[in-house]
């Protein structure tokens, strides 16, 4: 077990040494940072030193070396446009990113778990093939689409709820919350259901196939040979054994609703990480673009690490390295 | 019991306080946020306007854009010709209390004068500054220059004891990767105080009741709000959650001006956009380069319909323009602003007559991100290009990809928008672009052309004190830049706010910049 740690440990820090990698390759075609950072009239001098001082003229290994063994301490630097800490500006950010992809994740438990499993029981009536044939718009409408619709829909027309921003919200320690104030909680709404149809259609998919293929095994036909009342033995029998491959899929889905939070932010104005990494991208704020690229691969390592390891204690055959495919999800 | 009643009291009167004085609040819907609250640490135009509300200069422009005593309420040019006597307004105070002296102006131009400042290029005359007395500062500057003024209406004066206190008598260093206490913090002498920030969320400004001049807004608040979707932007402008934006999107207004209570104030902004051409041996493909012939750049522009861009590409709301800079601007003579015919055949025929080979390829640069609707100007032109028998091939990426290719010169033909910021005067865009690229002139010059006489007409208008005189050498300059074709004026841009029914006032200036202390709100009944 422990030699199972330590290989998945190492294959965690490689990951993440590639991935800064492969930032540091990208980030050369996103530009050159000093063109935004001056003003028109500096002169060419000018311009020189200040890249000659951000350390931008040094070789490209100088550079990824310089930003590696910063960054093993903790140190990001300094953002070029804002000049703020970087990891104070994206701690900032995280709890306004998180609020909504937690808020994101409950809608789409609270609506996919029971939409699946009325598909799955009715499968043959009308509001079941409705219902499938809603979810394969969710699933293709692309979020940004979504959030207009919702805004023209209830911020324009409706005037129900705040088009931008996060409301008020309430400081402790170091997170803020709008989940504590009526107006944090109003603008939380839209974002939140923008962001959530996708997760809401792809658990309800996977809530009806688990549900059919339970329905048809034995205890469930025991059950109903005893005269257990069916509503009982779909919401309590079947769907509990159901719900284990939903909890996995939940739990990978974060890593992916954190790092596409960004468009769903970009179009409410969501003061989150995403919508700090897209200001990055238009200002080539090279410190913060390879802190958030960092961190979101950081939260999938561990989120797939977490599950990997998990699944090697739970089934010791995946600890023997031929048997070990069922296990990483990538 | 004794609390309660207090409290019940306090709570009365503070509900009585409301309803007696409703708050006149302008909720600022803008396109980005502002870098950070201090200006001089990341050269960015638009961070410098909002905080020009917090930060004053020693002079400042008027509703008619021109320059009139700020901070400083005289000056004068002593004999020597180089060095400037500004005498300061007395009885001003910073927001924190502190005074108005002489020592904060020379704190403040040595800050952002300083090597670590990106906005140093603002101050290119600048040399040093001393104090005379607590109300009179000497200026000195490296020769004769007529447009220091100009200048300083741009260099917001700090509080030299606040700086000293909080570590911040130089800009942030971002190489040094330290921050500032000013990045957070500002304390200015303008109309308006900051009183909290929350980057890319919101920034809130309220009334400074101290300020020395007498105020024609009669804001109480100002919350400025970054909503970088344009949608989004829209949204809440007719939602009613911003009630003025300086950035409404050219599809939106027929739909804006429609809506029953949003009134769109559109104009033509200073920025003119121009073609620049490459004055290099070959071009960037190896082949010959004709564009530093003269009749080929002519023949360029007269297959250019300038008309159809200004119907079609700019949906009638531009102004089609013959001369380099604006009308505005000091320097513009009616003379200079014509255009000549659209004439594809006769441009064909100079191309054949120049020994432009058929078919001859070439980079046209343009940005995705830079001036309005610039990609689509850039396809248009190109195709008109290809239809005198030309090949352009057309390179559309962000500013910050392209102007490494602009500069370096690896790029053919490119587009650019000149609006004279923050000068205001025709010297700019004829020393920084026109001029021949030399130590701190010709910065824009990318194509690499130099025109000796243009050089010396500039030089001139550069140490010129005599308004008349330099103006005339301006001018005589722009005609040179005209009969050349160094580079192809189009036209100048529209820009567009929009405000909702509450704003009862919302100059708009040609310089694209909000200026909020003329704005009037409508209380709430």
């Amino acid at each position: 077990m422990i030699a199972f740690l330590i290989k998945r440990m190492a294959n965690a820090a490689f990951v993440m040494l590639a991935v800064a990698l492969l930032a540091f390759v990208i980030f050369r075609f996103f530009g050159d940072p000093v063109e935004m950072m001056v003003n028109e009239q500096a002169t060419q001098a000018d311009r020189a030193e200040l890249r000659e001082r951000l350390g931008l003229n040094d070789g490209f290994a100088t550079q990824y070396a310089r930003f590696v063994t910063n960054a093993v301490q903790g140190d990001f630097g300094i953002s070029y446009r804002n000049q703020q800490d970087v990891m104070v500006l994206i701690k900032d950010r995280f709890p306004a990113t998180f609020e909504l992809v937690l808020v994101a994740t409950v809608i789409s438990l609270v609506v996919g778990i029971p939409l699946g499993v009325i598909t799955a029981v009715h499968r043959r009536s009308r509001l079941a093939q409705a219902l499938q044939l809603g979810s394969i718009v969710g699933v293709s409408l692309p979020s940004f689409v979504v959030g207009i619709l919702l805004i023209l829909g209830f911020s324009v027309s409706l005037g129900w709820l705040p088009a931008f921003g996060r409301g008020e919200t309430v400081q402790i320690g170091w997170w803020s919350t709008g989940l504590l104030t009526p107006s944090g909680r109003a603008a939380l709404v839209l974002p939140a259901v923008s962001l959530s149809t996708f997760q809401i259609t792809l658990v309800m998919r996977l809530v009806r196939a688990e549900m059919l293929e339970t329905l048809r095994s034995d205890y469930i036909k025991f059950a109903r040979a005893r005269g257990v009342p069916a509503a009982r033995v779909q919401w309590r029998h079947a769907l509990r054994n159901c719900l284990m491959p939903v909890i996995t899929l939940t739990g990978m889905q974060i890593g992916n609703l954190i790092a596409f939070a960004l468009v769903t932010e970009t179009v409410f104005q969501w003061p989150g990480m995403g919508m700090l990494f897209i200001q990055a991208v238009t200002f080539v704020d090279i410190p913060v673009m390879a802190a958030y690229l960092l961190l979101v691969s950081l939260i999938f390592v561990v989120l797939n690490t977490v599950v990997d390891i998990t699944y090697a204690w739970v089934d010791p055959r995946l600890r023997d390295d031929s048997a070990r495919s069922g296990g990483a999800h990538g | 019991m004794q609390m309660r009643r207090i409290l019940l009291a306090s709570a009365a009167i503070a509900a009585f306080a409301g309803t007696a004085q409703a708050e006149t609040v302008l909720k600022w819907g803008a396109n980005r946020d502002i870098g950070s609250l201090d200006p001089y640490s990341y050269g960015d135009s638009f961070t410098i306007n909002v905080l020009n509300h917090v930060y004053e200069g020693l002079v400042r422009y008027n509703r008619d854009l021109k320059i009139e005593p700020a901070l400083a309420t005289s000056w004068e040019i002593l004999e020597d010709q180089i060095t400037w006597r500004f005498t300061l307004r007395e009885d001003v105070t910073f927001h924190n209390g502190n005074p108005f002296t002489a020592e904060d102006v020379v704190a403040s131009l040595e800050r952002v004068s300083h090597e670590t400042s990106p906005l140093k290029g603002n101050l290119p005359a600048y040399v040093s500054a001393a104090v005379v007395d607590t109300h009179t500062v000497d200026v000195t500057l490296n020769g004769t220059y007529p447009l220091l003024l100009n200048d300083l209406t741009n260099i917001h004066i700090f509080d030299k004891e606040w700086m000293t206190e909080h570590d911040a008598l130089l800009p942030t260093d971002i190489g040094a990767g330290t921050e500032g206490y000013a990045t957070y913090n500002a304390n200015g002498t303008g109309p308006f105080v900051v009183e909290s920030r929350q980057p890319d969320a919101k920034t809130v400004f309220v009334v400074n009741p101290d300020w020395w001049d007498e105020a024609q807004h009669n804001l109480d608040r100002i919350e400025l709000t970054p909503v970088t979707s344009a949608a989004t932007r829209v949204a809440a402008l007719l939602s009613g959650e911003i009630n003025f934006t300086n950035d409404a999107p050219v599809q939106d207004l027929p739909r804006l001006a429609a809506a029953p209570d949003v009134q769109v104030l559109e104009g033509v902004d200073l920025r003119t956009v121009m073609i620049g051409f490459p004055f290099r041996e070959t071009l960037s493909t190896g082949a010959p380069n004709p564009f530093s012939k003269r009749e080929v750049r002519e023949a360029l522009y007269r297959a250019i319909d300038l008309d159809l861009i200004h119907q079609r590409v700019m949906r009638g709301k531009s102004r089609i323009a013959g001369a380099t800079v604006a009308p505005e601007i000091p320097g513009y003579v009616e003379a200079l602003d014509t255009v000549p015919g659209f004439d594809p055949d006769a441009a064909r025929t100079a191309l054949a007559e120049a020994g432009v080979p058929e078919g001859l390829e070439f980079e046209f640069n343009c940005l995705s991100d830079g001036l309005v609707n610039e990609e689509q100007v850039c396809q248009a032109i190109a195709s008109m290009w290809s239809r005198i028998g030309l090949a352009p091939k057309l390179d559309v990426a962000p500013r910050a990809v392209q102007t490494p290719k602009r500069t370096g010169g690896t790029t053919d033909v490119y587009t650019l928008g000149w609006a004279t910021l923050p000068m205001l005067d025709a010297y700019s865009p004829l020393l920084q672009i026109f001029h021949t690229k030399e130590g701190n002139s010709g910065v824009f010059n990318w194509g690499g052309w130099s025109f000796p006489e243009l050089d010396a007409l500039v030089q001139a208008a550069g140490s010129e004190l005599d308004v008349e005189k330099r103006l005339s050498l301006e001018t005589e300059a722009l005609q040179i830049v005209k009969d050349q074709h160094i580079m192809i004026p189009l036209h100048q841009q529209p820009m567009a706010w929009a405000v909702t029914g509450e704003v009862a006032e919302m100059p708009l200036f040609p310089d694209n910049k909000p200026r909020l202390w003329f704005a009037r709100v409508t209380p709430d009944a």
